[in-house]
């Protein structure tokens, strides 16, 4: 699981050999601890308005070092550029390329974040703000060294300081993103509020994980866990010997049991409630493979992966719909697959689950939206997980590369996505589907 | 709490759930693993199961009848390896294949009293990594040198040494006072009580049958977590049929004069294993949020003169059951689960053909006549130690915390609650029987009123 070549072309002579050559240098990501400063260095807030004021404002309350203007040679930790306000293409010059030339001082794993409007108005409007889009995309795959690039689209009538607006904002600034690269985010509401403590952002809160035994369910768990929430690991009783490890380590408590059995649902809204008192997160995490390429497909292969990965899930929910227990700003996140966006040869199967997934998210969003709850998906790209390691090398090496930043992810980034989407920072953002991929050059 | 010479209130003690390991059969999955790894393992998944990360448990009780003498503290060691926390205190405790039952049964009397809020209860054994002692030649050298003194005294002491003495001592089931193993012992009693092949094959296959059912419909889901590769008990044969095991040559018995009746396939093999139960007070339980599966309402201990052949080694169960049920106001017709040990199939029916006899009843029991009969459809309905195999100390943790889930989803019985009823025969002619209730809040069978 480990990547070999990234650890060689960062040190010594591997190095210098890589860059004499032109190798790929896959950077050595910024990543989340807590405790750790949200960002090293300035932040360059860019463009004009009230949406860019606000926004100041709050990095200033965060205790961030903020900068309207950039300063040549002043290292940055970020650009955050504000266009909330365009009327037509023509808005997008000068915001732009007056940071422009900032992006020479961003630092090792420094980001841009673009805050703009979802598409719409007149069509003037609406081809500036789609613009936003492929300005963004682009710009990430130009910065190096870690450093990302994220967007935040906001509804009509959502100010660029409503609470999941900011939550996205500090989610994209801090480490907890490192592996999420040209992505957005669009946030639908003002509902949702900013956590007390910025490290402990689920206190107070029982989240369920299934599939929790290993990879990235295990790294999901620890990681509600370190953000304050009580942990219920969920996983098939054949996994529970890894699954009570899993529990021990968190002082969570591990639940034997098969996702796919008619009353699962019920059976975690139980033990949530009997043993915890509450339930206000679950993460749809478990999932199987079962590749093969079409014309050799069999029913049980078909099946089996569309009864877990997609089939158990929305009997889960209708369950938690219908149950008093998971009325109170409730969470429901998914994991899908960039494979069910952009499709993988040999899992039709795979993909048929995962793009099912996310339909499932973008349906089920409205049906949470009285309770103030939200439901979105996180679609990993290549992750170095056990199931990876057993990629031949050849094909592992393309795939871990095939990415802006030019390297696979670790289960701890897609837990980092997941945990933001279950806080309640996050309450703004339902039937989502953020990508945890490193800006994946497949299906993009 | 006693107040002012007024008798001390008995408490309710309750099973809160269980947990073990897969069995296996001995020389499988298991073969290099330690007593105290596997009870460490089993105490883990319960503590995952229950929460109970860093929790100071009141105290936990098990023990292992094959046992190092290194592992003199066997069950502290593994409560320090274990979640919970390294505070909580521990004792072993040994009686044979009672050893797991009585630990029940100790730690539920001090919950009951008042002594603990919360309890473990468990027990392990390996046969595959069970201890090889010395023998007693080289044992007295190997003493008389570490208290020698002098070179020449020390080559003394050696020259005592014979090529015999270097043979290891390995351990054996057999009875120390008879010399015939178990399975002997028990194929005399069998053919006392004209128990025929066709019937322990029957109960063989039953417990077969039972266990996989029971393994099928997610009975274990949470009741067991899987360890080193093995998801069930390995020696479990959902395929098993009345051909496969009427095809056995038998194993015992072989020189008694009547036909042989015992096989590999209706008597449990050696088995490596783990188990735990959670025992805690009514207000820990509620206290923690955690379920109250079952009451444990009683005990009972027996022992009979096998040595002079008096009756069977196994056959102590036979006499602590009917001073069970007797002193609890029950008769066999109220329990609805029986939990019988399966140490050979022809235990289980030699006892019931001993509580079914008259004259048994008469002059063995006192009683006006036989004791009674066991309804077959409530006995081991969820297998029991002829398909799951039996790691001696291990079996009286599987059992109770089997049957405590069977009684909690039972609940009531013709308007009470259900009654379960565990017996477990033990080496050395010795017996431990218990009865247990399905946890109610109103008053129980055996409720001691003041």
């Amino acid at each position: 699981m480990t990547d070999t070549y990234a650890r060689l072309v960062n040190h010594g002579v591997g190095r210098d050999l890589a860059r004499k050559l032109g190798l790929p240098q896959p950077a050595e990501l910024r990543r989340y601890r807590p405790g750790q400063p949200l960002i090293d260095g300035p932040v360059l807030v860019g463009g004009s308005g009230p949406g860019a004021d606000g926004i100041a404002a709050a990095l200033l309350s965060w205790g961030l070092d903020v900068r309207r203007h950039a300063v040549p040679k002043e290292r940055l930790g970020a650009i955050v550029l504000v266009l909330d306000a365009l009327e037509a293409p023509g808005d997008l010059e000068q915001p732009v390329l007056a940071a422009a030339p900032a992006l020479r001082d961003l630092a090792p794993g420094g980001r841009v974040v673009t805050v703009s409007r979802v598409p719409g108005g007149t069509p003037a409007t609406a081809a500036a703000r789609q613009g936003v889009d492929g300005l963004l995309r682009s710009l990430a795959k130009e910065l190096r060294a870690g450093a990302t690039g994220n967007g935040i689209v906001l509804a009509e009538d959502v100010s660029p300081t409503a609470p999941s607006a900011l939550g996205a904002l500090r989610f994209f600034l801090s480490g907890r993103s490192a592996f999420v690269d040209g992505q957005f985010v669009r946030v639908g509401s003002a509902d949702g509020s900013l956590p007390d403590d910025a490290d402990a952002p689920l206190a107070g809160k029982v989240a369920v994980v299934t599939g929790a035994a290993r990879g990235i369910g295990a790294a999901i768990a620890r990681t509600l866990h370190r953000d304050g929430a009580t942990v219920v690991a969920v996983d098939v009783p054949a996994a529970g010997d890894h699954l009570a490890e899993v529990a021990n380590g968190i002082r969570g408590t591990a639940l034997q049991l098969d996702i796919t059995r008619d009353d699962a649902g019920q059976r975690i809204i139980d033990h949530a409630v009997h043993r915890h008192g509450r339930l206000d997160v679950v993460v749809h995490n478990a999932g199987i493979t079962r590749d093969k390429l079409l014309v050799n497909m069999d029913q049980s292969r078909w099946g089996s992966v569309i009864e877990v990965n997609i089939a158990a899930q929305l009997r889960i929910n209708e369950a938690l719909l219908a149950s008093e227990h998971f009325r109170s700003a409730p969470r429901i996140v998914s994991v899908a697959s960039t494979s069910g966006i952009a499709g993988n040869r040999g899992q039709t199967n795979y993909a048929a689950s995962k793009g099912g997934v996310m339909g499932m998210v973008r349906a089920t969003a409205p049906l949470l939206a009285e309770y103030g709850g939200s439901i979105n998906a996180v679609a990993p790209g290549f992750i170095e997980t056990e199931m990876t390691a057993r990629i031949p090398f050849a094909t592992r090496e393309i795939a871990r590369r095939l990415n802006s930043l030019q390297q696979g992810g670790q289960p701890g980034d897609v837990a980092e996505a997941i945990s933001f989407l279950a806080g309640d920072s996050a309450g703004g953002i339902s039937g989502e589907v953020l990508r945890v991929c490193g800006q994946n050059l497949v299906g993009a | 709490m006693p107040v002012d010479g007024q008798p001390q209130t008995v408490r309710k003690a309750v099973v809160v759930g269980g947990n073990r390991i897969p069995f296996a059969r001995t020389g499988g999955a298991y073969t290099k693993t330690s007593n105290q790894d596997m009870l460490t393992a089993a105490l883990d998944g319960l503590i995952a199961r229950f929460g109970l990360q860093e929790e100071r448990i009141g105290e936990v009780a098990a023990g292992a009848v094959l046992k190092h003498s290194r592992d003199f503290n066997l069950t502290r060691e593994a409560v320090l390896g274990s979640a919970l926390s390294p505070e909580t205190p521990a004792y072993d405790l040994q009686q044979a294949c009672a050893t797991g039952l009585e630990t029940v049964l100790g730690l539920a009397n001090k919950i009951r009293l008042g002594q603990l809020d919360s309890a473990i209860a468990g027990g392990v054994d390996s046969a595959s990594d069970a201890p090889i002692a010395v023998s007693e030649g080289l044992r007295e050298v190997l003493l008389d040198l570490s208290r020698a003194k002098t070179l020449p005294q020390r080559l003394q002491i050696l020259a005592r040494l014979r090529p015999k003495d270097l043979a290891p001592d390995a351990p054996n089931t057999g009875e120390p006072r008879t010399g015939l193993s178990m399975g002997e012992h028990q194929a005399l009693t069998t053919a006392q009580w004209n128990i025929s092949r066709e019937a322990q094959d029957e109960l063989a296959l039953n417990s077969h049958r039972n266990l996989a059912a029971a393994y099928d419909a997610g009975f274990f889901d949470d009741l067991l977590t899987p360890y080193r590769g093995l998801t069930r008990d390995s020696n479990l044969r959902p395929d098993t049929s009345p051909e496969k095991l009427a095809s056995l040559k038998p194993v015992f018995g072989r020189n008694l004069g009547s036909e042989a009746t015992m096989t590999a396939g209706n008597s449990t093999p050696l088995t490596d294993g783990a188990s735990t139960v959670l025992l805690a007070s009514e207000d820990w339980a509620d206290g923690h949020d955690l379920p109250k599966l079952a009451t444990v309402l009683d005990g009972e201990a027996a022992a009979v003169d096998f040595v002079h052949g008096k009756d069977g080694l196994l056959m102590a169960p036979v006499f602590a059951v009917p001073r069970l049920l007797a002193r609890n106001g029950l008769t066999l017709d109220d329990i609805d689960f029986f939990e019988i040990h399966e140490a050979f199939a022809g235990t289980v029916l030699s006892t019931l053909a001993a509580w079914e006899d008259e004259e048994f009843g008469r002059e063995r029991l006192g009683l006006d006549g036989a004791f009674g009969k066991v309804d077959r459809s409530r006995l081991n309905v969820n297998g029991s130690s002829l398909a799951a195999g039996h790691p001696f100390a291990a079996t009286g943790g599987r059992i109770v915390a089997t049957l405590a889930k069977m009684l909690h989803e039972k609940g009531t019985s013709g308007g009470r609650p259900a009654l379960g009823l565990v017996s477990v025969c033990a080496a050395g002619g010795q017996g431990v029987v218990a009865l247990l209730e399905a946890y109610t809040d109103g008053n129980t069978a055996g409720e001691v009123h003041d």
